[in-house]
């Protein structure tokens, strides 16, 4: 797809340095607002599932999987509530922001994950696991990046659903339904959170180990050095 | 051909791009001790606003076969203070005031005249439990058509034998499916399930669903709201 690019011409030396401009505002903002408010609605939800660390019967109450209260934010179980109702408004709020300026602008050729790129992941998955040569780049994100982030973008949306049929399992009794009733909405809903910390895990390695440029680009919008040709 | 761009004003072209994203940092109000604590608050009366405008009369929630109960055994008890309050039940009336037209004391007998209705239901607490009880009792508003509650009347609160308080909403009180409850699992209630009478509201969280009631008022203007919505949980909680 065409991107903004341009040559950088220093005052003084006269070197070219090539840029491209990679990340729209909008995509800019709703990712730091989706970095915070998942942030917070992680912490609460710690918080909110230690009132009841446990997927069995309350009697007798199976305690396996407390954690430490260090990873947890609100305090109580009220206070964490409090967080995650105010903070599910934020993150909802950005999510379809987001989505909406993807489909919108054409934006979202750049993430999506289509059947064009089935062909590339074996050859990614080999460079990055077993040292195997790095593939040609031709675009701004990587067959294996586009899947992640189509992932990431889709656990959202779940996450996002089953946290509506664990609030509300009366009036949206069938969103409850098709995930197995309330019990298994709220299993849903944590096993969610998990393949999210999944990816954000992976997305913080993969920040670190792309260097500087490509982490200012998610201020800026524009980044240095592209590994992929500008035009 | 690229357009070319001088490194200074690149610069330039980066740092307004940078300041674009500024927004984010009202976030950064929650953060604030002296704001953290109204814009909770704030938060939480959002989404209370939201579960009204959510919640619908005539919908109802979903009802399960003998096979799905939860053993009674296992129904989980759940008090803020005590299991048994001490109830005299050969003393025992609830007392309605407020704007109806018949206030005072009504015994057991008198309320059990009342059409029974039976159904199995889900309870859902606010720590993450669910289970299926069977609960038989009246329907709340059979019993505020026998006590002429105003039908203009906003709110329905209840104080209990414990000094627990709470109170409904009347959309939620009008449900058919809100109880007066006397009865689980075909036998009387027990003293920790709140005998001889508690709610159940299936249509809300479980700590509206008050035992060991005492009191019952219908009125306009809602002062305290429950014991839990007091110290800053949701007030409105419907499911």
């Amino acid at each position: 797809m065409a991107t903004r690019a341009t040559a950088i011409e220093d005052a003084k030396t006269g070197d070219i340095t090539e840029a491209v401009y990679e990340h729209p505002f909008v995509v800019r903002l709703c990712h730091w607002l989706n970095a915070i408010s998942l942030f917070v609605m992680v912490g609460s939800g710690l918080q909110i599932f230690r009132a009841f660390p446990s997927f069995g019967a309350k009697i007798p109450q199976k305690d396996l999987l407390n954690w430490p209260k260090a990873f947890a934010l609100g305090g109580w179980l009220g206070g964490a509530l409090q967080w995650h109702l105010t903070f599910m408004w934020i993150y909802i709020a950005t999510g379809l922001v987001y989505i909406g300026y993807q489909i919108f602008s054409g934006n979202y050729k750049q993430v999506l994950f289509v059947r064009r790129d089935l062909p590339g992941v074996w050859p990614m998955l080999r460079h990055y696991f077993f040292f195997a040569p790095r593939p040609p780049v031709r675009e701004a994100y990587n067959p294996l990046q586009k899947h992640a982030y189509t992932s990431a973008i889709a656990l959202g949306v779940l996450s996002a659903l089953t946290g509506l049929a664990v609030w509300k399992p009366v009036q949206f009794s069938w969103l409850a339904w098709m995930m197995g009733g309330f019990h298994w909405a709220r299993v849903w809903h944590f096993l969610i959170m998990w393949a999210m910390l999944a990816f954000v895990f992976g997305h913080l390695v993969m920040v670190v180990l792309h260097g500087w440029n490509n982490f200012v680009s998610m201020f800026t919008g524009w980044k240095k050095d592209p590994e992929y040709p500008s035009e | 051909m690229k357009p070319r761009t001088d490194s200074r004003k690149f610069k330039t072209i980066s740092r307004r791009e940078l300041l674009k994203l500024t927004p984010v940092l009202a976030l950064g109000a929650f953060a604030i001790p002296q704001l953290q604590k109204p814009l909770l608050k704030g938060g939480l009366a959002f989404s209370d606003w939201a579960s009204a405008r959510l919640f619908r009369s005539g919908h109802l929630a979903p009802t399960f076969p003998d096979t799905d109960l939860t053993p009674f055994e296992k129904f989980p008890i759940n008090d803020y203070d005590v299991d048994d309050p001490g109830v005299d039940f050969d003393k025992w009336t609830l007392t309605v005031a407020g704007s109806v037209q018949k206030p005072g004391d009504y015994t057991l007998a008198q309320i059990q005249a009342l059409p029974k209705v039976t159904q199995s239901t889900r309870h859902v607490c606010v720590e993450g439990w669910d289970v299926i009880g069977n609960f038989g009792g009246v329907r709340l508003s059979d019993f505020l058509k026998t006590i002429g509650a105003d039908p203009t009347a906003r709110f329905v609160t209840v104080e209990c034998a414990d000094d627990y308080y709470e109170s409904l909403d009347m959309a939620t009180a009008m449900h058919p499916q809100s109880l007066l409850c006397y009865e689980m699992y075909g036998q009387p209630l027990t003293r920790e399930h709140g005998a001889p009478l508690r709610l159940s509201i299936p249509t809300k969280i479980g700590y509206k669903q008050a035992k060991y009631l005492t009191d019952l008022s219908v009125s306009h203007v809602l002062g305290k709201v429950g014991y839990w919505e007091d110290q800053g949980y949701s007030e409105f909680y419907s499911l």
